[in-house]
């Protein structure tokens, strides 16, 4: 690579983020095509993913070195010092290259290998197919068609081919719709809700200026609630605060007027735009990132960040749209401006409110696929893979993922995911390395030929299932078809596991989940080792008298099973007489914990010598 | 009398209330269904009654929940909340001419318990003379039946030389590195007074590994401390204490955690209020803060003995109860014994309940006369006024709350489930059981004679469920909990208990019994079938 000047660099420190007192971690840093790799003295590695870095700085030299400090995307913080100026100048310079790539070719995505041949590659992009996903909702039916309008890209460029609207809906009403509508995002089906006969819609402003109308759009929206047998009313969902709608009319855009449409209830529920969310998530990082936060000024700086209160006008919006549905069997169609970042949020939540398929691990990869990557969610600019407009990005996916986790924190047993499943989600919209995510819409993916190149996310993710299973999800209660989450403001909470999930010595924890899957394991494990037992007794029973055989059956019970003896294992590990080395619990080490510096007070020497030491350091200073 | 209570976040009941010597009772009519629904009168903590002829009475219940009663006569209501304040100003043990003891625990039938049972359950001897065998004896008798050992006159002096006659005594012997952690008062600072405390501190490291420090913990401000030399009181002086070194870390005690708590109480109340407001109040009440000092002081201590082997002892005060928070939290971090249930148990029973003396000002404010030598060897206990009991908080709701955030950090390593810190809120104040009764030990010997244990009756196999933790795996390493403010989290279970009922985590917490339990019956079938093999191997062998 021509950007790598320095490979390796020795004697690097890896300063501890949130120590007071300076602690540090050498090691040795290498630099990679992809990854920047540091080996500790423990032997432990630390990688980072080129793609992964959002900021390199070079902090002033000191007299130990120069400090580099990278920041990722997926929240990690790591703070280097390079012995050298001139390696942590090559080093920086090359990171600032390889961060940000001006070409999509040049990204990870298209030199991983994950060593599959052409035929795995399709099959792994093929485990996604929407049609199936439109026809488990039951589309098409008499009342909703697919749409050949959109075939070629004609009429919306970030749209998908495939689209589904009225049956009533006639071509020239949806070409003069999508001339009244912003980038020709006119009203198209997202979610069916078979048994209500009601449609989630979505779509983007229209251009309706001071006074503007359309007919054809009228038309349109009116076939969409004329396509709900039992309830003719629709709600329109304008997502954004109704300031900046009005803002919008000035430049020709807006919102609808209730009076041209027939049977519309007009709604906006106030969602602030991608540079509110923007700059809340940054005013959030740099009050976590404080070195020695007070508890006071922790949730001073959480209220004043604005985040939690932006997730829960995210839920509530959604919250409003599940209802509308459920308790009014009422259409809805959503728009925000363009209608691929906060409408992407709610139609996205309010299915999975509606919906438990979508509470399922492959269900909610249907709903990524669908309502964010199929509608063209502008995941490269959101996520800032390339080298492009910094104001562009903006962490409205994260967003949703937060949505959903405080909804698995609410109903513990209604998702068949646990929260590794969203954090893993979340490492690779940033990671580039599966091609999932790459681009803007389907059809700049298309053209990046991204389904020969790269390689899909979804199969990892769902060959790998086991990692991401929630033991307590209950499949078929009927308490959970339809979830109707408390919006109190005691229940959001800052989401710890995101945000500090690369800061592992700041919480000790032992997971509950990996305890009860193991214990959930060894029960099925066993109940078969029964079944296998009480079978081979009736055989023996069958076969009279033979030594042998049942010898082979008491010595078939370990064999067979090996979880249990691993359970034993494990037994006997935790009651071992304790020695030196093993005196704390998993990443729970008062070293690693902030009282450590209370505890170096006790290794303080008596004050008078300290004085003393002081007077000492100044005179050769 | 009919009417209707209504309580917040719950659809309104109506039911004829009844007031018995100890309850209130509300049935509702038969067309209902038999839910009852009863009070123990004590745990009303406030009745505020609305003026004019509306009749309502709102209820502030010590376990934080608000009632709301409108009685359609406004005469009655009166006569209600008058019976209600005048059950309140009865102290627990008030002994009335001509009655007797009128405090319901003394009347408490429990199903399938008898008196007098297992009030010996946990005695703190049996913990003393297991770390006696470890210690090798140095401290002596842990101040059996409140009388000093009069052969040991070290132990004499000191006592009068620490505030309240609270003499350093041990609290926890850590095995591993061969420390202990002590408690005391404050001491005296007189001028001839000095030498004499030494003595016991250095028998107490000579039982330490030799080569050991010692440090002692103040829970106080340096300010603080110096301000108390004023009262002849204060810290010990460098020079009479070799091989000890003094730390402060200051916590606060008696009324800011205490308002902090009712703030916290209040804030939770309101549903309407958004994030912003919630997230401002949650700072503003400061109750978190409490949380993560009372913690990082401990950890601070336990790290100490833990690694750098040095001896600890811990005062504040009155040696009371930050003091007692501290070396109760570090027991449970470092030691795995006192995580199980019965080593909680003995924990509680020996810190707060038996040697306390401290636990009830709930019941009555603490005595504060720096003359008297041994101000909790209290009197019996007096009827309080109102004003000291609206809605207390004793320390241990912050030992409760630290407990649950260990709980939090580390599930597996707890074999008591929230429900127990629950159970313990609860019993802590108005409880059928006459386990917190009184301030002290052998304050009233009749309630060891006359009323039930809490321990018996939280140790029913019914109880199981709820108060143990399905994911208990023992293990012998200390836990060191996370004191970042992101990791302390508000204990919802306690706060927003009658507010936001947690359904769906409790269906949780039932389902991850179901399924350890069916793990439990399956591997209890397991070895039956080994068993069974062999006869079946033998019975073949025969035939053959």
């Amino acid at each position: 690579m021509e950007h790598i000047r320095t490979t390796k660099v020795e004697q690097v420190k890896l300063l501890d983020r949130f120590s007071t007192s300076n602690k540090s971690l050498t090691g040795t840093l290498y630099l990679t095509a992809t990854h920047l790799l540091f080996i500790d003295s423990h032997q432990k590695e630390t990688w980072i993913l080129h793609h992964h870095i959002a900021l390199v700085e070079k902090l002033a030299l000191t007299t130990s070195g120069c400090p580099l400090v990278i920041q990722c995307k997926n929240f990690r913080i790591v703070h280097f010092i390079v012995p050298r100026e001139r390696d942590c100048h090559d080093i920086y310079n090359s990171l600032l290259q390889l961060s940000k790539q001006a070409k999509y070719e040049d990204l990870y995505a298209f030199s991983y290998n994950p060593k599959q041949n052409d035929a795995e590659r399709l099959q792994g992009w093929q485990r996604i197919d929407l049609a199936q996903e439109y026809a488990r909702m039951g589309v098409p039916n008499s009342n909703w068609q697919l749409s050949d309008a959109n075939r070629e890209y004609k009429i919306c460029e970030t749209y998908p081919r495939e689209l589904y609207v009225p049956r009533i809906a006639s071509k020239p009403i949806i070409v003069g719709s999508s001339k009244f509508r912003s980038k020709g995002r006119f009203p198209v089906l997202s979610y069916y809700h078979g048994h209500k006969e009601a449609a989630i819609c979505r779509c983007s402003q229209p251009l309706s200026g001071f006074s503007a109308r359309c007919l054809e759009d009228e038309h349109l929206l009116q076939a969409i609630s004329k396509a709900n047998p039992v309830n003719h009313c629709m709600y329109v969902m304008d997502t954004r605060p109704k300031l900046n709608a009005m803002a919008n009319r000035a430049a020709g855009k807006g919102y609808e007027n209730e009076d041209n449409y027939s049977n519309i209830r007009f709604q906006f529920v106030g969602i602030e735009n991608i540079h509110v969310m923007r700059s809340s998530l940054q005013k959030l990082l740099e009050v976590n990132g404080t070195k020695g936060l007070s508890v006071s000024d922790f949730y001073s700086g959480l209220e004043s960040s604005g985040w939690l209160r932006h997730i829960k006008a995210v839920l509530d919006a959604a919250i409003f749209l599940a209802k509308a549905v459920m308790v009014e069997s009422a259409s809805v169609l959503v728009h925000c401006s363009d209608g691929w970042d906060r409408t992407s949020q709610v139609c996205a939540l309010g299915s999975l409110l509606l919906d438990p398929y979508y509470r399922t691990i492959k269900g909610f990869v249907v709903l990524i696929e669908k309502d964010w990557i199929s509608f063209g969610h502008k995941f490269s600019e959101r996520c800032g893979h390339l080298d492009g407009d910094p104001k562009e990005v903006s962490p409205v996916f994260t967003q949703f993922l937060e949505c959903v986790w405080h909804l698995t924190e609410q109903f513990p047993q209604a998702f068949e995911f646990n929260e590794a499943f969203l954090l893993q989600i979340h490492e690779h919209i940033h990671s580039c390395q599966f091609g999932n995510f790459l681009g803007n819409c389907q059809k700049e993916r298309e053209e990046l030929k991204l389904k020969e190149k790269t390689y899909s996310l979804w199969p990892f993710l769902l060959d790998d299932q086991k990692k991401y299973l929630n033991p307590l999800y209950i499949s078929t209660s009927p308490k959970f078809t339809v979830l109707e989450p408390n919006t109190v403001s005691f229940n959001f909470k800052f989401w710890r596991n995101m945000y500090h999930q690369f800061d592992r010595t700041l919480h000790p924890r032992q997971s509950v989940f990996n305890i009860i899957m193991n214990m959930n394991e060894q029960n099925k494990q066993l109940e078969k080792d029964i079944e296998d037992l009480e079978s081979k007794i009736k055989q023996c029973k069958n076969k009279p008298t033979d030594g042998i055989l049942t010898k082979e059956l008491i010595n078939s019970i370990h064999p067979e099973s090996p979880t249990l003896k691993t359970s034993l294992c494990f037994k006997e590990q935790t009651l071992l007489p304790v020695n030196h080395a093993l005196r704390t619990i998993e990443g729970s080490n008062p070293a690693d914990n902030r009282y450590r510096e209370y505890a170096e007070e006790f290794s303080k020497a008596e004050p008078g010598v300290v004085s003393l030491e002081y007077g000492v350091a100044r005179m050769t200073c | 009398m009919d009417q209707a209570p209504e309580e917040s976040g719950v659809a309104p009941l109506r039911g004829t209330l009844c007031l018995t010597g100890h309850h209130l009772l509300l049935s509702p009519g038969l067309q209902m269904t038999s839910e009852l629904w009863l009070r123990l009168l004590r745990s009303v903590a406030e009745a505020v009654r609305l003026g004019g002829d509306s009749g309502i009475i709102t209820q502030r219940c010590k376990d934080l929940r608000v009632l709301q009663l409108e009685i359609l006569d406004a005469e009655e209501s009166l006569d209600i909340a008058r019976s209600i304040e005048m059950a309140q100003l009865l102290s627990p043990g008030a002994v009335l001419p001509g009655i007797g003891i009128t405090s319901f625990p003394f009347f408490y039938p429990f199903k399938g318990l008898r008196l007098r049972d297992a009030w010996h359950f946990h005695p703190p001897e049996r913990y003393y003379k297991r770390t006696a065998r470890e210690v090798g004896a140095v401290l002596g008798e842990a101040n059996e039946d409140f009388s000093l050992s009069a052969d040991d006159d070290a132990l004499a002096l000191s006592a009068r030389f620490r505030r309240g006659g609270r003499f350093p005594v041990l609290s926890y012997h850590h095995a591993l590195s061969g420390t202990v952690l002590l408690r005391s008062s404050q001491p005296l600072t007189g001028p001839q007074k000095r030498r004499r405390a030494e003595e016991l501190l250095r028998a107490g490291l000579a039982g330490a590994r030799p080569g050991a420090r010692g440090f002692i913990v103040d829970t106080r401000s340096a300010q603080a401390a110096k301000q108390a030399r004023v009262t002849d009181a204060g810290t010990e002086a460098k020079a009479a204490y070799r091989g000890w070194k003094r730390r402060h870390r200051p916590l606060e005690r008696g009324r800011p955690p205490q308002e902090s708590f009712m703030c916290l109480v209040e804030a939770c109340g309101d549903l309407e209020q958004s994030i912003d407001h919630w997230l401002s109040r949650l700072e503003g009440c400061h109750w978190l803060p409490h949380v993560k000092e009372a913690l990082s002081t401990t950890c601070l201590a336990a790290q100490g003995m833990e690694r750098e082997g040095a001896c600890i002892l811990v005062h504040g005060a009155e040696g009371t109860d930050s003091t007692l928070l501290v070396t109760s939290l570090a027991q449970l971090i470092l030691d795995p014994l006192s995580r199980t249930m019965a080593g909680i148990q003995e924990l509680v029973e020996r810190d707060w309940i038996q040697v306390s003396g401290h636990l009830a000002p709930a019941l009555r404010p603490p005595s504060r006369n720096p003359a008297s030598l041994c101000p909790w060897l209290c009197p019996l206990p007096r009827p309080v006024t109102p004003s000291s009991c609206t809605m207390p908080t004793w320390p241990s709701h912050l030992f409760l709350d630290c407990v649950w955030q260990l709980g939090r950090q580390f599930p597996l390593s707890l074999e008591f489930g929230e429900g127990l810190l629950l159970a313990l809120f609860e019993h802590a104040y108005p409880s059928p059981f006459g386990t917190f009764l009184c301030n002290r030990r052998d304050g009233l010997c009749e309630v060891r004679t006359r009323t039930h244990f809490l321990w018996s009756g939280l140790n029913q196999p019914k109880e199981q469920r709820r108060l143990w933790s399905p994911i208990y795996t023992p293990s012998p390493l200390a836990i060191w909990p996370s004191v970042e403010p992101w990791s302390l989290r508000l204990w919802q279970g306690l706060f927003l208990r009658w507010i936001c009922p947690p359904e769906p985590s409790g269906a949780a917490w039932e389902k991850g019994w179901q399924i350890v339990t069916d793990k439990e019956k399956t591997e209890l079938l397991q070895p039956s079938f080994s068993l069974w093999a062999p006869t079946l191997n033998a019975g073949s062998l025969d035939s053959g």
